[in-house]
């Protein structure tokens, strides 16, 4: 079957758009009428948080989105659950982003194989070291079609970096700074060299910069450098305002696409 | 069965490094070079110089007279409470601080519990002349807050972890987010043998000071290296770790790991991963992991704030599952009992995490001929308000 991520790279798009947000949260059920909602309002590509309890790389809004959504009762089995039907109302690429233990413990095969069945694309889970993932899991999450993507941080050497190119398609996860997420300090997005660096390695796969992006200019920057940006933080906290979620999130991506 | 870690970092099949990839370089750098730094000659000396001149160490081997006979048996108390600043702990942030120098590092950060780990890290900080962070959760702030104030005391900044339980756990992912923010400069002194490989084996290395005293102070006392029980109370499993050391491959000597029961095994409110733990990953580790059945982590509880942590160390983990140690669990109301009851026998005060451990005496059923080792793991002057809450002190 043909992967969604794939074909969109294809097209060798740039200015690409890619939201990230905590599957249950601001209210369990709010899943899919973001999904939805985010695709009406032009993003590209949609990473879909998985709730963890110890998120070691998440800034306090994904802390604090994470905590709310496990007491909003999201887990694997109900967010599969939420998104049986999801392939009959959008084509965009959808992405599972979480943390490695509740996927453990839901079974890594049992989880490659509901991911296709509902129709997701890849994979982001940080704390699966490129060299477990090779050893144990590469061939469960090609058996399943799925693109498993890895972060590449400025402090990541070249070898390194080729060597993730290597084991990985879709795109490249450029963590823009040395920073959890949400960071927004001067220069979380400037890092131009790094990113000159990056793109001088003519790598098989695009890049997308993500990780203190939160309005037009830090996007815009970083689409300068790479195919896109990924927005996580800032738009959670677009979904934590007063008013309703519709409005929430076109006055946010219009903020974001467009010079205010 | 093999107890030490192998070449990718595993305890049979605990352990690893789980970690994100902006503290893959910080981890890797640390895991080719610690053992090559830790054992150069000049590395050493400035260590064993450290550890005997400021430490303390030896520490006393004390054969626990009036204890032994409520027992009927032979009960040595190793005295890692009389160590500089009141604790094993000590004993790694000297050799830890050593390799963060080597390193070219300049900022030390750490996680701490019951402070006894913060306190121990701001300790040599200053002595270094290094600024030092300490993360502590906001709960064990209060209860103990003498430990805070040492570490301010010493210079440290301690910052509040205000996430999830606000206990260990929550401090410990406050440090490594701290150490993604801050990859150059920064250097991570992990408490005790958790955390992403080298962290397990490097603090076990550090630890095993205990163990390689006690054969040596036994030998001269009872003319056997070999006791027939070493018993240590588990946390994360520093102290457990550094006692059971040399022992390891001893098969004849019974390792005995003593968790948090809390207000009881199963009540809900518990800190014992032998028993409630699962295969799981925390704080870049695989080991055993009280969580959920979706796989989220528990937030635990003991009235120990060094023992509520919901994983154990790798080792501690492999231990269990080879069976190699013998898993026990105390409750809070067992372990006070047992504060009171070294400290009206041999007039010792000792800290709560190491009333666990004191407390496990009557589990193992020891002979009248056997010889127990308990790591007396550290002092109790931190607990003073926990004691005289709960206990009635009015004319006794």
């Amino acid at each position: 079957m043909e992967n969604r991520i794939k074909t969109l790279f294809e097209r060798k798009p740039d200015n690409l758009l890619s939201v990230y947000f905590t599957a249950g949260y601001p209210t369990l059920e709010a899943t899919v009428p973001i999904i939805l909602e985010l695709e009406k309002n032009g993003v590209d590509l949609i990473e879909i948080g998985m709730p963890f309890s110890d998120p070691l790389a998440d800034g306090p809004t994904i802390q604090q989105s994470s905590e709310i959504a496990i007491r909003n009762g999201m887990t694997i089995p109900k967010l599969f659950e939420q998104l049986q039907e999801i392939r009959k109302h959008t084509q965009l690429p959808l992405v599972l982003m979480g943390y490695l233990n509740p996927v453990m413990q839901y079974g890594v095969e049992r989880f490659c194989q509901q991911a296709q069945e509902v129709g997701i694309d890849g994979i982001i889970l940080p704390d699966l070291p490129l060299a477990d993932y090779v050893r144990e899991y590469k061939t469960i999450f090609e058996k399943y079609g799925l693109c498993k993507i890895f972060l590449v941080t400025p402090q990541t050497p070249e070898q390194r970096i080729r060597e993730i190119d290597s084991h990985t398609n879709g795109f490249i996860y450029m963590v823009s700074s040395a920073s959890v997420t949400g960071s927004t300090n001067g220069n979380a997005v400037i890092n131009t060299d790094y990113f000159q660096r990056v793109k001088s390695m003519e790598l098989r796969n695009p890049g997308i910069i993500g990780f203190g992006i939160h309005n037009n200019d830090t996007f815009t920057e970083a689409c300068k450098h790479a195919s896109g940006a990924i927005i996580g933080s800032a738009f959670i906290e677009a979904l934590s305002k007063e008013g309703n979620l519709e409005e929430n999130i076109s006055t946010f991506i219009r903020g974001i696409r467009e010079k205010v | 069965m093999n107890y030490k870690v192998d070449e990718n970092g595993f305890y049979g099949k605990f352990g690893g490094a789980y970690v994100p990839e902006m503290l893959y370089p910080n981890v890797e750098e640390l895991r080719r070079n610690y053992l090559e730094i830790i054992y150069e000659a000049g590395f050493q000396e400035e260590l064993q110089a450290l550890l005997k001149d400021y430490v303390g160490r030896p520490t006393p081997l004390y054969f626990a007279k009036r204890l032994s006979e409520k027992y009927n048996t032979n009960i040595y108390l190793k005295r890692e409470d009389l160590n500089h600043t009141g604790a094993h702990k000590i004993n790694n942030t000297v050799g830890q601080i050593l390799l963060a120098r080597r390193l070219g590092k300049t900022r030390i950060i750490a996680e701490t519990g019951a402070g006894q780990h913060g306190v121990a890290t701001a300790t040599v900080c200053a002595l270094m002349n290094m600024e030092c962070i300490v993360y502590m959760g906001e709960v064990d702030i209060e209860r103990q807050a003498p430990n805070v104030a040492r570490m301010k005391m010493l210079g440290a900044t301690v910052v509040p972890a205000t996430s999830g339980s606000r206990t260990l756990k929550d401090a410990t992912n406050e440090a490594i987010r701290d150490w993604i923010n801050n990859p150059e400069d920064t250097y991570y002194i992990i408490g005790s043998v958790v955390g992403p490989h080298p962290y397990p084996d490097m603090v076990a290395r550090f630890q095993a000071i205990i163990s390689e005293e006690i054969k040596a102070q036994l030998k001269e006392k009872t003319g056997n290296e070999n006791p027939d029980y070493v018993v240590a109370c588990v946390g994360g499993g520093s102290n457990a770790a550094g006692a059971f050391y040399h022992y390891l491959d001893t098969p004849e000597v019974k390792l005995v790991a003593v968790e948090a029961a809390g207000l009881g095994v199963h009540s809900g409110e518990s800190a014992a991963t032998s028993v409630l733990g699962r295969e799981g990953i925390i704080h870049g580790s695989r080991t055993l992991l009280i969580q959920t059945e979706d796989g989220q982590v528990t937030e635990p509880y003991s009235i120990s704030a060094g023992l509520d942590y919901p994983g154990v160390g790798p080792l501690h983990a492999h231990l269990h599952q080879t069976g190699r140690a013998i898993f026990e669990s105390i409750t809070d109301e067992e372990a006070l009992q047992a504060v009171l009851e070294l400290t009206r026998l041999e007039g010792i005060i000792p800290a709560l995490e190491t009333a666990h451990a004191l407390a496990a005496i009557s589990r193992i059923g020891a002979k009248a001929n056997e010889v127990v080792v308990i790591n007396l793991s550290g002092r109790g002057d931190k607990d003073l308000t926990t004691y005289l809450e709960r206990f009635d002190l009015n004319g006794k």
